[in-house]
């Protein structure tokens, strides 16, 4: 039975793909921005932002209907709710890539410190990340959702790895300290941006399973039979 | 079906394999089902699917058709008195289980009266105990106030949210231990509705209520325990907010997702 409630959710859903496809867009140019130096690119990244903005606001308004008129419940009510949530993780994941920009024009400024080796392997891996995230979402894969969340240790390590190269650049010549902490800012955004993937991870296994995950160690996370040992 | 934590819970009654049968059509098939004291259990369920047949044989109303039949039992605890064994009085079973109907159906009377009549029955006669159940009858069901200066009134002059909480007050007034509502509300305004919601919720402080009801979102709010029946069987019972969150069976998700019935 076709009912009226299931157009307007296949249009949320709709409506927050596209919001995904244009925050992958958008952490994706950030990310060139950075290797390529581009002050240009940087510079058009902070100003989508507000588009970012104006889808989160369209979703929440349009959840927020929804709940009060339509009374959603069960798997309806979860879909909703996800919607809602996973629209303010992308929105945040936009703030930290205008952030990231930010940062790119300033260390415009100076000469590069150094040929940037973890960082771009950093984004790419978060941004697999954050476009699998969406995927588990559209496909209510609780699985992928799952793996998802896994992946972030990677992402972390990298971000470890990357502060201890940066510090021993700063102790070795304090002339490079405005643009190694730079960098630390745009390593901890990425990383930021990973964390936000894996939380729209955890909101799919809710919104798959029914099962709050957040918060939890992480074997919680991990569906009753261990995936990894 | 899914255990459900009943720790902080007390048993009020039970059905345990209740088969029902209208002459030879079978209503009910093997129900097992419980209900919590100090609790509202919310019966839902497409048209149709036994939940009216289901809350009347608690109090024996099928009784009065012949060809009716039970098989199974209904519990009631703590004396364990099965309500719908031959050998149990139908009187007996009414007296410790109140029910309210769809349409509130007071005695054309006054509604002093209406109140009365339990204890009439039971031989209750001095106008001294009377009033005090009466007061207190109409107090819990948060009467009172608009009818302590008029309780020689008829009844009928009440407006209908008045007269269905009259029939709370009858319910009542002798005592009950579980109280059955068949959709208390579906010809009660918006207003009136909530007032009755409000009272259901204050009443479970006392006794187990089994409420009948189409309204899903009514069932939602008032409810603590959610059985959803389908085909005269129970489909799945849990936690109201469960069912409504994440129910375990795809039938019950079909059906509080408003995708049949």
């Amino acid at each position: 039975m076709q009912r009226h409630i299931d157009q307007e959710l296949s249009d949320l859903k709709d409506r927050l793909l596209q919001m995904g496809a244009l925050v992958e867009e958008q952490i994706d140019r950030a990310i060139t921005a950075m290797i390529a130096r581009d002050a240009v690119l940087a510079g058009q990244v902070i100003e989508r932002d507000t588009l970012v903005n104006r889808f989160d606001v369209e979703i929440d308004e349009t959840c927020i209907r929804l709940l009060a008129l339509q009374a959603p419940a069960a798997g309806d009510l979860r879909f909703v709710t996800t919607a809602m949530k996973i629209s303010t993780e992308l929105e945040r994941m936009s703030d930290l890539a205008e952030n990231i920009c930010e940062r790119v024009i300033e260390l415009n400024e100076e000469p590069q410190l150094k040929p940037y080796m973890d960082l771009p392997r950093m984004a790419a891996w978060t941004m697999k990340m954050v476009r699998e995230a969406l995927e588990a979402f559209v496909r209510q894969d609780a699985t992928l959702a799952r793996k998802v969340c896994a992946d972030d240790d990677f992402v972390d390590n990298l971000t470890h790895q990357l502060f201890r190269e940066l510090v021993s650049f700063m102790i070795e010549n304090p002339a490079t300290i405005t643009r190694a902490i730079r960098l630390t800012f745009i390593g901890k955004y990425i990383e930021r941006i990973a964390d936000h993937a894996t939380n729209i991870g955890e909101l799919v296994i809710y919104m798959v399973e029914g099962k709050i995950v957040r918060h939890m160690t992480p074997p919680a996370v991990q569906p009753n039979t261990s995936l990894n040992t | 079906m899914k255990a459900l934590d009943v720790s902080q819970t007390v048993l009020k009654a039970e059905s345990q394999g209740l088969n029902f049968f209208y002459g030879q059509a079978q209503a009910l098939h093997s129900l097992s089902l419980p209900v919590y004291d100090r609790c509202v259990t919310a019966l839902i369920g497409p048209s149709g699917c036994g939940k009216t047949t289901y809350l009347r044989c608690f109090n024996r109303m099928h009784d009065l058709y012949p060809g009716n039949r039970y098989e199974g039992a209904v519990i009631l605890y703590p004396d364990r008195v099965n309500i719908v064994g031959p050998e149990v009085d139908p009187i007996e079973v009414r007296m410790r289980i109140g029910m309210v109907f769809q349409k509130p159906n007071p005695f054309p009377k006054s509604i002093y009266e209406n109140v009365a009549y339990g204890m009439r029955i039971r031989g209750v006669s001095s106008k001294a105990d009377l009033d005090i159940v009466i007061e207190r009858a109409l107090r819990e069901a948060a009467l009172w106030g608009e009818v302590k200066d008029r309780l020689q009134a008829s009844a009928m002059n009440l407006s209908g949210g008045q007269q269905q909480r009259l029939c709370i007050a009858r319910a009542l007034a002798t005592g009950p231990e579980l109280l059955l509502f068949d959709e208390p509300t579906s010809a009660l305004d918006p207003t009136a509705t909530s007032r009755i919601e409000e009272l259901v919720t204050e009443l479970k402080q006392k006794v187990a209520i089994v409420i009948v009801t189409h309204n899903m979102q009514q069932a939602a709010r008032v409810s603590d325990h959610t059985a959803f029946m389908y085909e005269g069987r129970l489909v799945e019972f849990d936690r109201t907010e469960k069912m409504f969150t994440n129910p375990s069976v795809k039938l019950t998700e079909d059906y509080v997702t408003g995708r049949f019935g």
